[in-house]
Protein backbone atom coordinates (compact mmCIF):
# COMPACT_ATOMS: atom_id res chain seq x y z
CA UNK A 1 0.00 0.00 0.00
CA UNK A 2 1.31 3.47 -1.06
CA UNK A 3 1.44 5.53 1.97
CA UNK A 4 0.72 9.37 1.30
CA UNK A 5 0.96 12.25 3.49
CA UNK A 6 -1.94 13.00 6.18
CA UNK A 7 -2.77 16.12 4.83
CA UNK A 8 -3.23 14.30 0.99
CA UNK A 9 -5.25 11.46 3.54
CA UNK A 10 -7.80 13.73 4.47
CA UNK A 11 -7.93 16.35 1.11
CA UNK A 12 -9.06 12.70 -0.36
CA UNK A 13 -11.19 11.17 1.79
CA UNK A 14 -13.10 13.60 4.20
CA UNK A 15 -15.83 15.54 3.14
CA UNK A 16 -18.02 18.22 4.13
CA UNK A 17 -21.08 16.33 5.59
CA UNK A 18 -19.61 12.99 6.57
CA UNK A 19 -19.76 10.87 9.10
CA UNK A 20 -16.54 10.69 10.69
CA UNK A 21 -15.88 8.17 13.76
CA UNK A 22 -12.11 9.04 15.40
CA UNK A 23 -11.85 6.02 17.63
CA UNK A 24 -9.64 5.27 20.37
CA UNK A 25 -10.49 4.99 24.15
CA UNK A 26 -8.81 7.48 25.87
CA UNK A 27 -5.47 5.33 24.40
CA UNK A 28 -4.38 6.22 20.38
CA UNK A 29 -6.85 8.89 19.94
CA UNK A 30 -5.91 10.07 16.05
CA UNK A 31 -5.46 13.32 17.24
CA UNK A 32 -3.21 14.72 14.31
CA UNK A 33 -5.60 13.64 12.03
CA UNK A 34 -8.35 15.56 13.88
CA UNK A 35 -5.97 18.86 13.98
CA UNK A 36 -5.96 17.95 10.08
CA UNK A 37 -9.46 17.94 9.43
CA UNK A 38 -9.57 21.40 11.74
CA UNK A 39 -6.71 22.86 9.22
CA UNK A 40 -8.58 21.91 5.75
CA UNK A 41 -11.94 23.87 7.18
CA UNK A 42 -14.16 20.48 6.78
CA UNK A 43 -17.91 21.80 7.81
CA UNK A 44 -20.98 19.61 9.03
CA UNK A 45 -19.40 17.00 9.96
CA UNK A 46 -21.37 14.35 11.79
CA UNK A 47 -18.56 13.32 14.63
CA UNK A 48 -18.59 9.41 16.29
CA UNK A 49 -17.05 9.15 19.38
CA UNK A 50 -17.55 7.53 22.24
CA UNK A 51 -15.80 9.74 24.30
CA UNK A 52 -15.86 13.02 22.27
CA UNK A 53 -12.00 14.08 24.05
CA UNK A 54 -10.13 16.97 23.66
CA UNK A 55 -10.16 15.87 19.91
CA UNK A 56 -13.94 16.06 19.40
CA UNK A 57 -13.96 19.53 21.95
CA UNK A 58 -11.74 21.28 19.50
CA UNK A 59 -12.93 20.39 16.29
CA UNK A 60 -16.81 21.58 18.09
CA UNK A 61 -15.19 24.84 18.70
CA UNK A 62 -13.70 25.46 15.47
CA UNK A 63 -17.20 24.99 14.20
CA UNK A 64 -16.28 21.67 12.07
CA UNK A 65 -19.43 20.26 13.43
CA UNK A 66 -23.01 19.94 13.59
CA UNK A 67 -23.62 16.53 14.80
CA UNK A 68 -22.34 14.56 17.76
CA UNK A 69 -22.48 10.68 18.63
CA UNK A 70 -21.23 9.78 21.82
CA UNK A 71 -21.48 8.43 25.40
CA UNK A 72 -19.41 10.02 27.69
CA UNK A 73 -18.64 14.08 27.26
CA UNK A 74 -15.94 14.74 29.93
CA UNK A 75 -12.26 15.65 30.77
CA UNK A 76 -11.17 12.41 32.21
CA UNK A 77 -10.54 12.88 35.88
CA UNK A 78 -10.80 16.73 35.05
CA UNK A 79 -13.66 18.04 34.70
CA UNK A 80 -15.59 19.12 31.36
CA UNK A 81 -15.33 19.97 27.69
CA UNK A 82 -16.31 23.23 27.85
CA UNK A 83 -16.55 23.98 23.49
CA UNK A 84 -18.63 20.88 24.14
CA UNK A 85 -20.95 22.33 26.84
CA UNK A 86 -21.04 26.06 25.10
CA UNK A 87 -22.20 24.48 21.91
CA UNK A 88 -25.28 22.82 23.17
CA UNK A 89 -25.83 24.96 26.25
CA UNK A 90 -25.44 27.95 24.23
CA UNK A 91 -25.16 27.05 20.55
CA UNK A 92 -21.40 28.55 20.21
CA UNK A 93 -20.09 28.77 17.72
CA UNK A 94 -23.00 27.08 16.01
CA UNK A 95 -25.98 24.44 17.34
CA UNK A 96 -25.10 21.12 17.61
CA UNK A 97 -27.63 18.18 17.21
CA UNK A 98 -26.33 15.49 19.65
CA UNK A 99 -27.17 11.54 20.05
CA UNK A 100 -26.50 10.47 22.81
CA UNK A 101 -26.25 6.55 23.94
CA UNK A 102 -24.19 4.55 26.59
CA UNK A 103 -20.84 2.97 26.19
CA UNK A 104 -22.40 -0.38 25.91
CA UNK A 105 -24.87 0.70 23.38
CA UNK A 106 -22.22 2.34 21.09
CA UNK A 107 -19.75 -0.72 21.38
CA UNK A 108 -22.86 -2.60 19.93
CA UNK A 109 -24.10 -0.32 17.94
CA UNK A 110 -20.61 -0.82 16.01
CA UNK A 111 -20.64 -4.38 16.46
CA UNK A 112 -23.93 -4.28 14.05
CA UNK A 113 -22.10 -1.97 11.70
CA UNK A 114 -19.10 -4.35 11.35
CA UNK A 115 -21.13 -7.70 10.96
CA UNK A 116 -23.49 -6.23 8.32
CA UNK A 117 -26.93 -6.04 10.47
CA UNK A 118 -29.17 -3.01 10.99
CA UNK A 119 -29.16 -3.74 14.77
CA UNK A 120 -27.31 -5.02 17.41
CA UNK A 121 -29.14 -6.74 20.70
CA UNK A 122 -28.43 -5.84 24.46
CA UNK A 123 -31.00 -7.04 27.44
CA UNK A 124 -33.10 -4.09 28.61
CA UNK A 125 -35.23 -3.84 31.95
CA UNK A 126 -36.59 -0.12 32.29
CA UNK A 127 -36.57 2.64 30.54
CA UNK A 128 -33.70 5.68 31.27
CA UNK A 129 -33.73 9.30 30.21
CA UNK A 130 -31.98 8.44 27.43
CA UNK A 131 -34.60 5.96 25.64
CA UNK A 132 -37.07 9.16 25.14
CA UNK A 133 -33.82 12.01 23.88
CA UNK A 134 -30.94 11.94 21.50
CA UNK A 135 -31.96 11.40 17.83
CA UNK A 136 -32.11 7.54 17.56
CA UNK A 137 -33.74 6.10 19.56
CA UNK A 138 -33.40 2.22 20.57
CA UNK A 139 -36.55 0.00 20.69
CA UNK A 140 -37.49 -2.77 22.41
CA UNK A 141 -38.35 -6.66 20.88
CA UNK A 142 -39.14 -9.33 22.04
CA UNK A 143 -37.03 -12.91 22.04
CA UNK A 144 -38.38 -15.23 19.85
CA UNK A 145 -36.57 -17.87 21.86
CA UNK A 146 -37.08 -17.04 25.54
CA UNK A 147 -39.90 -14.09 25.48
CA UNK A 148 -37.33 -11.64 26.97
CA UNK A 149 -37.16 -7.91 26.74
CA UNK A 150 -34.27 -7.06 24.69
CA UNK A 151 -32.92 -3.82 23.27
CA UNK A 152 -32.27 -3.28 19.72
CA UNK A 153 -29.58 -0.27 19.05
CA UNK A 154 -29.42 0.97 15.40
CA UNK A 155 -25.74 -0.29 14.04
CA UNK A 156 -23.72 2.07 13.52
CA UNK A 157 -21.74 2.70 9.84
CA UNK A 158 -19.86 5.68 9.32
CA UNK A 159 -18.79 6.98 6.05
CA UNK A 160 -15.11 7.64 7.49
CA UNK A 161 -13.56 6.05 10.34
CA UNK A 162 -10.13 7.27 11.64
CA UNK A 163 -7.44 4.80 13.68
CA UNK A 164 -4.21 5.59 15.35
CA UNK A 165 -2.16 2.68 15.85
CA UNK A 166 1.71 2.13 16.66
CA UNK A 167 2.65 -0.20 13.81
CA UNK A 168 2.24 -0.73 10.16
CA UNK A 169 4.23 -3.34 8.06
CA UNK A 170 5.78 -2.81 4.51
CA UNK A 171 2.39 -4.11 3.33
CA UNK A 172 0.44 -1.75 5.41
CA UNK A 173 -0.75 -3.99 7.57
CA UNK A 174 -1.62 -2.10 11.00
CA UNK A 175 -1.26 -3.87 14.72
CA UNK A 176 -2.90 -1.96 17.54
CA UNK A 177 -1.72 -2.81 21.08
CA UNK A 178 -2.96 -1.59 24.14
CA UNK A 179 -6.25 -0.55 25.03
CA UNK A 180 -8.86 -0.53 22.12
CA UNK A 181 -12.37 0.11 23.14
CA UNK A 182 -14.12 -0.30 20.18
CA UNK A 183 -11.73 0.96 17.53
CA UNK A 184 -11.82 -2.59 15.58
CA UNK A 185 -15.18 -2.61 15.89
CA UNK A 186 -15.23 1.10 14.12
CA UNK A 187 -12.80 0.18 11.49
CA UNK A 188 -14.77 -2.77 10.19
CA UNK A 189 -18.18 -0.53 10.06
CA UNK A 190 -16.83 2.29 8.54
CA UNK A 191 -17.39 2.37 4.52
CA UNK A 192 -13.54 4.53 4.37
CA UNK A 193 -10.70 3.52 6.76
CA UNK A 194 -7.92 5.84 7.43
CA UNK A 195 -5.16 5.20 9.76
CA UNK A 196 -1.90 6.44 11.02
CA UNK A 197 0.63 4.98 12.61
CA UNK A 198 3.62 6.20 14.77
CA UNK A 199 5.98 3.87 12.74
CA UNK A 200 6.64 1.86 9.64
CA UNK A 201 8.43 -1.52 10.38
CA UNK A 202 9.96 -4.67 8.04
CA UNK A 203 7.46 -7.10 10.50
CA UNK A 204 4.72 -6.62 13.27
CA UNK A 205 6.02 -7.34 16.22
CA UNK A 206 2.53 -9.19 16.38
CA UNK A 207 1.25 -12.61 18.43
CA UNK A 208 -1.10 -14.71 16.11
CA UNK A 209 -4.29 -13.32 18.62
CA UNK A 210 -3.40 -9.56 18.44
CA UNK A 211 -5.57 -7.15 16.65
CA UNK A 212 -4.18 -5.95 13.34
CA UNK A 213 -6.13 -4.75 10.46
CA UNK A 214 -5.22 -6.12 6.91
CA UNK A 215 -3.85 -3.62 4.41
CA UNK A 216 -6.62 -4.15 2.36
CA UNK A 217 -9.29 -2.72 4.86
CA UNK A 218 -7.56 0.15 4.44
CA UNK A 219 -8.38 3.35 2.02
CA UNK A 220 -4.99 5.39 3.12
CA UNK A 221 -2.50 4.65 5.42
CA UNK A 222 -0.15 7.67 6.91
CA UNK A 223 2.91 7.81 9.15
CA UNK A 224 2.51 10.39 11.97
CA UNK A 225 4.97 9.65 14.53
CA UNK A 226 3.04 11.55 18.30
CA UNK A 227 0.02 11.46 16.39
CA UNK A 228 -2.28 10.11 19.31
CA UNK A 229 -0.26 13.15 21.34
CA UNK A 230 -2.12 14.28 23.72
CA UNK A 231 -3.53 10.73 23.81
CA UNK A 232 -1.13 8.12 24.19
CA UNK A 233 0.22 5.13 22.23
CA UNK A 234 1.75 2.21 24.67
CA UNK A 235 5.02 1.44 24.20
CA UNK A 236 6.29 4.85 22.36
CA UNK A 237 4.65 7.41 24.80
CA UNK A 238 2.82 8.12 27.71
CA UNK A 239 -0.44 10.05 27.87
CA UNK A 240 0.22 13.82 28.95
CA UNK A 241 -1.78 13.65 32.04
CA UNK A 242 -0.35 17.41 32.24
CA UNK A 243 -1.79 18.81 29.29
CA UNK A 244 -5.38 17.40 29.85
CA UNK A 245 -5.25 19.45 33.16
CA UNK A 246 -4.21 22.67 30.92
CA UNK A 247 -6.80 22.11 28.58
CA UNK A 248 -9.34 23.26 31.05
CA UNK A 249 -7.97 26.84 31.50
CA UNK A 250 -7.24 26.91 28.01
CA UNK A 251 -11.19 26.20 26.82
CA UNK A 252 -13.35 27.29 29.34
CA UNK A 253 -13.24 30.71 27.64
CA UNK A 254 -13.43 31.43 23.77
CA UNK A 255 -11.09 33.58 22.94
CA UNK A 256 -8.44 32.06 24.71
CA UNK A 257 -9.14 28.94 23.17
CA UNK A 258 -9.33 30.52 19.53
CA UNK A 259 -5.83 31.90 20.30
CA UNK A 260 -4.66 28.81 21.19
CA UNK A 261 -5.79 26.55 18.62
CA UNK A 262 -4.54 29.83 16.31
CA UNK A 263 -1.29 29.90 17.68
CA UNK A 264 -0.52 26.08 17.67
CA UNK A 265 -2.59 24.28 16.02
CA UNK A 266 -3.66 26.69 12.63
CA UNK A 267 0.07 28.06 12.68
CA UNK A 268 1.33 24.68 12.42
CA UNK A 269 1.92 23.01 8.88
CA UNK A 270 1.84 19.64 10.76
CA UNK A 271 1.95 17.65 13.82
CA UNK A 272 5.52 17.47 13.71
CA UNK A 273 5.79 21.07 13.97
CA UNK A 274 2.47 21.13 16.29
CA UNK A 275 4.45 18.82 18.96
CA UNK A 276 7.94 20.93 18.66
CA UNK A 277 5.71 24.35 19.34
CA UNK A 278 4.04 22.60 21.86
CA UNK A 279 7.60 21.67 23.57
CA UNK A 280 6.90 18.04 23.32
CA UNK A 281 9.21 17.01 20.79
CA UNK A 282 12.57 18.51 19.97
CA UNK B 1 -5.27 4.67 68.59
CA UNK B 2 -6.11 8.19 67.42
CA UNK B 3 -5.86 9.23 63.91
CA UNK B 4 -5.21 12.84 64.17
CA UNK B 5 -6.21 15.13 61.81
CA UNK B 6 -8.10 14.16 58.84
CA UNK B 7 -10.47 15.79 55.72
CA UNK B 8 -14.13 14.83 55.28
CA UNK B 9 -12.61 13.17 51.79
CA UNK B 10 -10.62 10.77 53.09
CA UNK B 11 -13.13 9.46 55.79
CA UNK B 12 -15.52 8.67 52.64
CA UNK B 13 -12.99 7.14 50.86
CA UNK B 14 -12.06 5.14 53.67
CA UNK B 15 -15.67 4.32 54.48
CA UNK B 16 -16.00 3.59 50.68
CA UNK B 17 -13.04 1.00 50.46
CA UNK B 18 -14.40 -0.94 54.09
CA UNK B 19 -17.25 -1.77 51.80
CA UNK B 20 -15.43 -3.69 49.61
CA UNK B 21 -14.38 -7.48 50.02
CA UNK B 22 -11.06 -9.02 49.24
CA UNK B 23 -11.99 -11.68 45.69
CA UNK B 24 -14.51 -9.46 44.78
CA UNK B 25 -14.99 -8.58 41.44
CA UNK B 26 -15.43 -5.08 40.78
CA UNK B 27 -16.63 -2.74 37.75
CA UNK B 28 -15.11 1.18 38.71
CA UNK B 29 -15.55 4.21 37.60
CA UNK B 30 -12.72 6.96 38.08
CA UNK B 31 -12.15 9.15 40.53
CA UNK B 32 -13.48 8.37 44.21
CA UNK B 33 -14.64 5.08 42.99
CA UNK B 34 -11.13 4.35 41.84
CA UNK B 35 -9.50 6.07 44.70
CA UNK B 36 -11.59 3.89 47.25
CA UNK B 37 -11.15 0.24 45.33
CA UNK B 38 -7.40 1.37 45.36
CA UNK B 39 -7.16 1.56 48.74
CA UNK B 40 -8.85 -1.34 49.64
CA UNK B 41 -6.36 -3.48 47.09
CA UNK B 42 -3.72 -1.85 49.39
CA UNK B 43 -5.16 -2.55 52.86
CA UNK B 44 -8.03 -5.37 53.11
CA UNK B 45 -8.82 -6.61 50.21
CA UNK B 46 -5.49 -7.31 48.29
CA UNK B 47 -7.67 -9.85 45.85
CA UNK B 48 -9.96 -7.59 44.83
CA UNK B 49 -10.53 -7.79 41.03
CA UNK B 50 -10.96 -3.89 39.71
CA UNK B 51 -12.31 -4.04 35.79
CA UNK B 52 -12.15 -0.82 34.42
CA UNK B 53 -14.40 0.11 31.51
CA UNK B 54 -11.55 0.56 29.11
CA UNK B 55 -11.16 -3.30 28.99
CA UNK B 56 -8.92 -3.59 31.06
CA UNK B 57 -9.60 -6.60 33.62
CA UNK B 58 -7.81 -7.42 36.83
CA UNK B 59 -5.54 -3.69 37.22
CA UNK B 60 -3.10 -3.32 39.47
CA UNK B 61 -2.10 0.33 39.27
CA UNK B 62 1.08 1.48 40.95
CA UNK B 63 -1.21 5.47 41.11
CA UNK B 64 -4.62 6.69 40.67
CA UNK B 65 -5.17 6.47 36.67
CA UNK B 66 -6.69 10.12 35.81
CA UNK B 67 -8.75 8.86 32.63
CA UNK B 68 -10.61 5.33 32.64
CA UNK B 69 -8.00 4.17 30.07
CA UNK B 70 -4.66 4.92 31.31
CA UNK B 71 -1.40 3.09 30.57
CA UNK B 72 -1.01 2.06 33.46
CA UNK B 73 -4.06 -0.15 34.00
CA UNK B 74 -3.22 -1.95 31.02
CA UNK B 75 0.36 -2.43 31.65
CA UNK B 76 -0.95 -4.34 35.38
CA UNK B 77 -3.79 -6.02 34.16
CA UNK B 78 -4.61 -9.71 33.84
CA UNK B 79 -5.82 -9.00 30.68
CA UNK B 80 -7.09 -6.01 28.23
CA UNK B 81 -10.28 -7.03 26.07
CA UNK B 82 -12.38 -4.84 24.10
CA UNK B 83 -14.99 -2.24 25.03
CA UNK B 84 -18.17 -4.37 23.93
CA UNK B 85 -16.56 -7.45 25.54
CA UNK B 86 -16.39 -6.04 28.82
CA UNK B 87 -19.80 -5.02 28.87
CA UNK B 88 -21.36 -8.12 27.01
CA UNK B 89 -18.71 -10.93 28.68
CA UNK B 90 -18.43 -9.51 32.38
CA UNK B 91 -20.88 -7.03 33.04
CA UNK B 92 -24.24 -8.32 31.08
CA UNK B 93 -23.35 -11.82 31.75
CA UNK B 94 -23.01 -11.28 35.58
CA UNK B 95 -19.94 -11.47 36.45
CA UNK B 96 -19.62 -8.51 38.56
CA UNK B 97 -20.29 -8.45 42.31
CA UNK B 98 -20.21 -5.10 42.59
CA UNK B 99 -20.63 -1.64 40.79
CA UNK B 100 -19.18 1.59 41.97
CA UNK B 101 -20.03 4.73 40.86
CA UNK B 102 -20.79 8.40 41.44
CA UNK B 103 -23.15 10.99 40.09
CA UNK B 104 -23.96 14.83 40.29
CA UNK B 105 -27.86 13.91 41.11
CA UNK B 106 -29.09 10.68 43.24
CA UNK B 107 -32.73 11.03 44.47
CA UNK B 108 -34.43 9.03 47.30
CA UNK B 109 -34.31 6.10 45.73
CA UNK B 110 -30.71 5.63 44.84
CA UNK B 111 -31.59 6.56 40.98
CA UNK B 112 -28.67 8.71 39.16
CA UNK B 113 -28.17 11.35 37.24
CA UNK B 114 -24.87 12.15 35.25
CA UNK B 115 -26.30 13.88 32.25
CA UNK B 116 -27.93 17.19 32.86
CA UNK B 117 -29.22 19.85 34.97
CA UNK B 118 -32.08 21.36 33.99
CA UNK B 119 -34.00 20.59 30.78
CA UNK B 120 -32.30 18.01 28.10
CA UNK B 121 -32.62 20.32 25.19
CA UNK B 122 -31.45 23.43 26.99
CA UNK B 123 -29.30 22.48 29.85
CA UNK B 124 -28.08 25.07 32.22
CA UNK B 125 -25.50 22.78 32.98
CA UNK B 126 -24.78 19.61 30.35
CA UNK B 127 -22.92 16.76 32.77
CA UNK B 128 -20.74 14.14 30.71
CA UNK B 129 -23.52 11.48 30.48
CA UNK B 130 -23.73 8.00 31.02
CA UNK B 131 -20.44 6.33 30.27
CA UNK B 132 -20.93 2.92 31.34
CA UNK B 133 -22.89 3.91 34.13
CA UNK B 134 -26.66 2.83 33.34
CA UNK B 135 -25.40 -0.88 32.04
CA UNK B 136 -23.58 -1.09 35.36
CA UNK B 137 -26.53 -0.46 37.74
CA UNK B 138 -28.61 -2.57 36.05
CA UNK B 139 -26.19 -5.84 35.84
CA UNK B 140 -23.63 -5.34 38.98
CA UNK B 141 -24.89 -7.48 41.67
CA UNK B 142 -25.00 -4.87 43.58
CA UNK B 143 -24.12 -1.11 43.70
CA UNK B 144 -22.14 1.07 45.58
CA UNK B 145 -22.43 4.33 45.40
CA UNK B 146 -19.78 7.41 46.57
CA UNK B 147 -20.68 11.05 46.48
CA UNK B 148 -20.47 14.27 48.54
CA UNK B 149 -23.72 15.24 50.03
CA UNK B 150 -25.38 18.84 49.32
CA UNK B 151 -29.43 19.66 48.80
CA UNK B 152 -27.94 20.11 45.12
CA UNK B 153 -27.04 16.32 44.86
CA UNK B 154 -29.20 14.75 47.27
CA UNK B 155 -32.42 16.19 45.14
CA UNK B 156 -35.85 14.99 45.87
CA UNK B 157 -36.56 14.62 41.77
CA UNK B 158 -33.79 14.19 39.43
CA UNK B 159 -33.51 16.28 36.10
CA UNK B 160 -32.60 13.62 34.52
CA UNK B 161 -33.28 9.11 35.11
CA UNK B 162 -29.47 8.45 33.76
CA UNK B 163 -28.82 5.30 35.96
CA UNK B 164 -31.63 3.34 37.46
CA UNK B 165 -31.59 2.52 41.40
CA UNK B 166 -34.78 1.36 43.52
CA UNK B 167 -37.05 3.18 40.48
CA UNK B 168 -40.29 4.34 42.87
CA UNK B 169 -39.16 1.70 45.42
CA UNK B 170 -41.26 -0.56 47.15
CA UNK B 171 -39.54 -3.31 44.65
CA UNK B 172 -40.31 -2.10 41.61
CA UNK B 173 -36.84 -2.66 40.06
CA UNK B 174 -37.28 -6.10 40.79
CA UNK B 175 -40.88 -6.23 38.97
CA UNK B 176 -39.16 -4.67 36.37
CA UNK B 177 -36.47 -7.29 36.05
CA UNK B 178 -33.21 -5.93 36.54
CA UNK B 179 -30.80 -9.02 37.34
CA UNK B 180 -29.07 -6.64 39.70
CA UNK B 181 -29.55 -6.11 43.01
CA UNK B 182 -29.05 -2.32 43.02
CA UNK B 183 -27.59 0.50 45.45
CA UNK B 184 -26.52 -1.40 48.52
CA UNK B 185 -24.74 1.61 49.91
CA UNK B 186 -24.32 5.39 49.46
CA UNK B 187 -21.02 6.92 51.30
CA UNK B 188 -21.06 10.53 51.34
CA UNK B 189 -19.00 13.00 53.51
CA UNK B 190 -21.34 13.11 56.01
CA UNK B 191 -21.53 8.83 56.88
CA UNK B 192 -23.58 5.81 54.64
CA UNK B 193 -27.12 5.77 54.03
CA UNK B 194 -28.70 2.13 52.95
CA UNK B 195 -32.18 1.33 51.15
CA UNK B 196 -34.95 0.52 53.41
CA UNK B 197 -35.87 -3.17 53.18
CA UNK B 198 -39.61 -2.84 52.15
CA UNK B 199 -39.29 0.77 50.90
CA UNK B 200 -36.23 0.78 49.68
CA UNK B 201 -35.66 4.06 50.68
CA UNK B 202 -32.24 5.40 51.50
CA UNK B 203 -32.05 6.21 55.17
CA UNK B 204 -29.01 7.32 57.25
CA UNK B 205 -27.79 4.05 59.08
CA UNK B 206 -24.43 5.52 59.83
CA UNK B 207 -22.62 8.92 60.43
CA UNK B 208 -18.68 9.93 60.82
CA UNK B 209 -17.43 11.27 64.62
CA UNK B 210 -18.19 14.97 65.14
CA UNK B 211 -21.25 14.91 62.72
CA UNK B 212 -24.62 15.88 63.81
CA UNK B 213 -27.91 14.46 62.33
CA UNK B 214 -29.15 18.30 61.89
CA UNK B 215 -26.19 18.86 59.13
CA UNK B 216 -27.24 15.77 57.42
CA UNK B 217 -30.71 16.58 57.04
CA UNK B 218 -29.49 19.86 56.03
CA UNK B 219 -27.39 18.45 53.51
CA UNK B 220 -30.68 16.34 51.98
CA UNK B 221 -33.23 17.79 49.84
CA UNK B 222 -35.91 15.75 51.45
CA UNK B 223 -37.19 14.13 54.77
CA UNK B 224 -34.12 12.17 55.76
CA UNK B 225 -35.45 8.74 57.19
CA UNK B 226 -32.81 8.30 60.03
CA UNK B 227 -32.33 4.17 61.42
CA UNK B 228 -33.07 3.46 65.11
CA UNK B 229 -30.06 1.99 65.36
CA UNK B 230 -27.59 4.41 63.56
CA UNK B 231 -23.98 3.79 64.27
CA UNK B 232 -21.21 6.23 64.64
CA UNK B 233 -18.27 5.31 62.15
CA UNK B 234 -14.91 4.95 64.00
CA UNK B 235 -12.28 7.30 62.90
CA UNK B 236 -10.17 6.12 60.06
CA UNK B 237 -6.93 4.15 60.99
CA UNK B 238 -3.66 6.08 60.74
CA UNK B 239 -2.33 3.33 58.99
CA UNK B 240 -5.58 3.59 56.12
CA UNK B 241 -4.99 7.42 56.01
CA UNK B 242 -1.13 6.48 55.44
CA UNK B 243 -1.79 4.55 52.76
CA UNK B 244 -4.05 6.65 51.06
CA UNK B 245 -2.01 10.23 51.40
CA UNK B 246 0.74 7.73 49.77
CA UNK B 247 -1.34 6.73 47.03
CA UNK B 248 -2.43 10.55 46.37
CA UNK B 249 1.40 11.54 46.66
CA UNK B 250 2.46 9.13 44.01
CA UNK B 251 -0.24 10.04 41.67
CA UNK B 252 0.35 14.13 41.87
CA UNK B 253 4.07 13.48 40.83
CA UNK B 254 3.18 10.71 37.73
CA UNK B 255 0.09 13.10 36.31
CA UNK B 256 2.53 15.82 36.50
CA UNK B 257 5.37 14.31 34.35
CA UNK B 258 6.29 15.70 31.34
CA UNK B 259 6.03 13.55 28.02
CA UNK B 260 8.87 13.55 25.70
CA UNK B 261 8.39 12.24 22.02
CA UNK B 262 10.78 11.31 19.79
CA UNK B 263 9.86 11.91 16.24
CA UNK B 264 12.98 10.67 14.62
CA UNK B 265 11.00 8.74 11.75
CA UNK B 266 9.51 12.18 10.94
CA UNK B 267 13.20 14.26 10.26
CA UNK B 268 15.06 11.31 8.71
CA UNK B 269 15.26 13.06 5.57
CA UNK B 270 13.86 9.82 3.42
CA UNK B 271 10.97 9.79 4.79
CA UNK B 272 7.83 11.17 4.37
CA UNK B 273 6.63 14.86 5.00
CA UNK B 274 5.15 13.81 8.50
Amino acid sequence: MPLITLADAIAQHVHDGQSVALEGFTHLIPFAAGHEIIRQGRRRLHLIRMTPDLICDQMIGMGCAERLTFSWGGNPGVGSLHRLRDAIERDWPQPLTIIERTHAEMGVAYQAGASGLPCGLMRHYADTGLDRVGGSHPRTLTCPFSGDSLLAVAAINPDVTILHAQQADQQGNVLIRGITGASREAALAARCLLVTVEAQVERLDAPLNAIVLPHWLISALSIVPGGAHPSYAAGCYPRDNRFYGEWDAIARQREPFQQWMQQYVLASRNHAELLRHLGVAS
Amino acid sequence: MSAGPYTADEMMTVTAARQLADGAVCFVGIGLPSAACNLARRTHAPELVLIYESGTVGARPQVLPLSIGDGELAETAACVVSLPEVFAHYLQRGRVDVGFLSAAQIDRHGNLNTTVIGSYARPSVRLPGSGGAPEIAAHAREVLVIMKQSPRSFVPRLDFLTSCGYLGGAGERSRAGFPGGGPRAVITDFGILRPHPQTEELQLRAIYPGVTLDAVRAATGWPLRVAHDLQVLPAPQPADLDTLRALHAATRQAHAAAVRINLRTADAPASHPH
